[in-house]
């Protein structure tokens, strides 16, 4: 019994010193595919029939079924409309949103900025044909053939809402309404253990966003184009946070249930776990937009270039844009809504005036999620940092 | 001659068709995704996708021994797990001692189903439920006056310990009731209290037993990352560091390499724990 498993340890052993002697000579070899065209992949000529299911990935929020509340429910009349039984996976953040979309088993999914380009390059996504999405005409058009939804002009996707991140807190405790985003970061011991933030590596950028309204001396442009030496401040901003912060969230329903039980107290969220909050009428909360702005999102349903049902895709493409759905979306999530008649079908007229659904040079203003990469995003040059090194950093910094 | 003949080639066949299903499920899915580890843990990704790129590196092999980050997870993880497993042997050898020895048959049935009932409710039900009793206002905090240490490492161990306990109380359960009521009475014929007969006699026979619970409870813990999400507030562990790097990071390579450590820890535990029989006890 002794021998095969000492031998069994001398040839690991042996391996694992191979291994490092290997280590020595090599170094860690990647390419990257930036600038390069996206692979070939065919768009869709033609509407069939419906295959009678469709799965689809969502943000949680954007395809209701009536389950967080009875009223909300877009999800069951779209399969009335079209027979197709749809199966709906929420991603907790882009990068889980690019996994599973990786494994082949879905049809489409409501992809932010930071995750579109990552799947277009990878070939997994289809272009998509917009003429046969017909409320594709009537999306803002700044939502249109925008970098992180198009590559040379061809869209990849159907603009679906926009909005920004945004501060929350319990006024029973953050007594003092805050104004800026200095009340997590330099602020954030008033709070000591009771601080929350967004637990992706994107999170990065709202550091940074802090830096460049605070911060002149760094010269930080865009807080998705940071060199080593801007990324490294913000780490050190944020590893300053982490001492004050409680948990992390990244599963929306924790955030919900961390505020609720007077865990956390201040934190980024997005305005629709401040409506799920609301009504489930626990404790009270309130967001606000701080002084420096925000991150933010645009997003767009992308279709899997592996789809088993691109019939049903292109079918939900369409129904989540037409002008009810989408202000029924909208205003349920909190986000500017992509469709322009949207805005006549909202319940509360003055909705898209509140989250400047029209507004381009507003829209122009928020920082959306893109992802980092050596090739400056906003095209200062090649010294920025990749979004791989803010994942490491990301975990640095939580430690 | 001819008839062993004949039978011999049919009784192979059944033994083959016994046999085979279980080793084909072991060599194919088990060592076999455990080969696909091994390979993928050296080879590299496309920086701006993620895509895995089968072109080889040592990269990911070397980041574990060099970067302080990976070194300080994987020490928390096995202090963790070896804090479990303490915590769990603590409750489990009193409580198995009165199971196997003191309590009557019927009240012994009674305990052994008391104790293996919360393995019907769900994990996370269990995880989530002692989330409640730990936030600010919850049960512990109001027992204590508002001193609840609250989500962090020390709510991680209470937890594990508290989900794994079965794995603990079983076999050594099993170790008290397996040594032979003879060698008790002889130790106390010859005249030593029962202290002594506790710790000359039934330590050593239950010894192994113990271990073969403690395998459970530390391999059990090194490989959770659901149960510190739920308590642990801020506080990683290897598992976390491994999700982070498989959803988060899209790197699937160096979340192969992460994952050899626990298996490293494993075979490493397994082969002391082998010293003190368990592996015949589990």
């Amino acid at each position: 019994m002794k021998r095969p498993i000492a031998r069994i340890a001398a040839t690991a052993t042996a391996l694992a010193v191979a291994v490092l002697l290997g280590a020595c000579s090599t170094a860690t070899t990647t390419t990257g595919t930036a600038g390069v065209a996206p692979p070939k992949v065919k768009e869709m000529k033609k509407l069939g029939a419906g295959e009678g299911q469709l799965n689809i990935i969502a943000w949680a929020g954007y395809a209701e079924d009536g389950s967080n509340d009875k009223t909300v429910d877009w999800v069951h009349p779209f399969e009335q409309q079209t027979g197709c039984q749809v199966n709906v996976k929420i991603g907790n953040t882009s990068d889980e949103m690019v996994q599973l979309m990786r494994t082949g088993q879905y049809d489409g999914v409501s992809a932010s900025g930071d995750a579109t380009l990552r799947l277009i390059y990878a070939g997994d996504v289809a272009p998509v044909n917009t003429a046969l999405v017909p409320n594709y005409a009537t999306i803002s058009t700044f939502l249109k053939k925008r970098p992180w939804n198009s590559v040379s002009g061809q869209m990849y996707g159907i603009p679906h809402g926009w909005g920004a991140n945004v501060l929350m807190y319990n006024p029973k405790v953050v007594t003092t309404a805050p104004t800026s985003w200095g009340a997590v970061f330099g602020g954030s011991s008033a709070y000591k253990g009771k601080v929350t933030a967004y637990d992706s590596p994107i999170y990065i950028a709202d550091a940074a966003l802090y830096l460049m309204k605070t911060k002149p001396s760094l010269k930080i442009k865009d807080p998705y184009s940071l060199t080593e030496k801007q990324l490294d401040a913000a780490v050190a901003l944020l590893k300053q946070q982490n001492a004050n912060v409680g948990e992390y969230w990244a599963d929306y329903t924790k955030e919900v249930q961390a505020f609720e039980s007077g865990s956390s107290v201040i934190g980024t969220t997005w305005q629709v776990i401040a409506n799920v909050i609301g009504a489930d009428k626990k404790v009270q909360v309130k967001t606000v937009l701080p002084a420096e702005g925000a991150t933010g999102w645009s997003d767009t349903w992308m279709i899997s270039s592996k789809a088993k049902h691109p019939n049903c895709m292109y079918q939900w493409m369409d129904y989540i844009t037409s002008p009810k759905v989408n202000a029924q979306v909208a205003e349920w999530f909190g986000e500017a809504p992509a469709q322009t008649k949207a805005c006549t079908e909202t319940s509360d007229k003055g909705f898209c005036t509140t989250y400047h659904a029209l507004d381009s040079a507003y829209a122009s203003n928020i920082h959306y999620w893109t992802t980092p990469q050596k090739q400056c995003v906003d095209g200062s040059g090649n010294d920025c940092t990749a979004y791989s090194e803010w994942v490491d950093k990301w975990q640095q910094i939580k430690g | 001659m001819s008839v062993p003949s004949t039978a011999r080639p049919g009784a192979r066949l059944r033994l083959a068709a016994l046999l085979g299903p279980p080793m084909v499920w072991l060599v194919v899915a088990y060592l076999g995704s455990m080969a696909v580890l091994l390979v993928s843990a050296f080879w590299s990704t496309n920086t701006f996708t993620g895509a895995v790129v089968p072109v080889y590196t040592s990269g990911n092999l070397l980041a574990l021994v060099t970067d302080p980050l990976y070194r300080d997870v994987t020490l928390r993880t096995l202090l963790v797990a070896l804090g479990v497993t303490v915590l769990d042997a603590a409750v489990a050898v009193p409580m198995a001692l009165y199971m196997s020895r003191v309590a009557s048959p019927r009240a012994r049935v009674a305990l052994v189903v008391a104790v293996t009932t919360p393995l019907w409710a769900s994990y996370l039900v269990k995880a989530y439920a002692w989330r409640v009793l730990l936030s600010p206002t919850g049960p512990i905090a109001w027992l204590t006056g508002g001193h609840s240490s609250g989500y962090g490492i020390g709510a991680v161990v209470v937890t594990l310990a508290y989900l794994w306990l079965p794995y603990m109380v079983l076999p050594v359960f099993a170790g008290f009731d397996r040594v032979p009521d003879s060698l008790l009475e002889a130790s106390a014929d010859l005249g030593a209290p029962m202290r002594t007969t506790l710790r000359r006699i039934v330590a050593p026979l239950v010894l192994p037993a113990v271990a073969a619970g403690s395998i459970f409870t530390f391999s059990l813990s090194l490989g959770d990352y659901i149960a510190v999400t739920i308590v642990g507030g801020k506080t990683q562990m290897l598992g976390n560091v491994i999700y982070g790097q498989l959803i988060t990071a899209n790197d699937q390579p160096l979340a192969a390499a992460l994952s050899l450590v626990p298996l490293a820890a494993i075979v490493i535990y397994l082969l002391a724990m082998r010293r003190t029989g368990a592996l015949e006890n589990v």
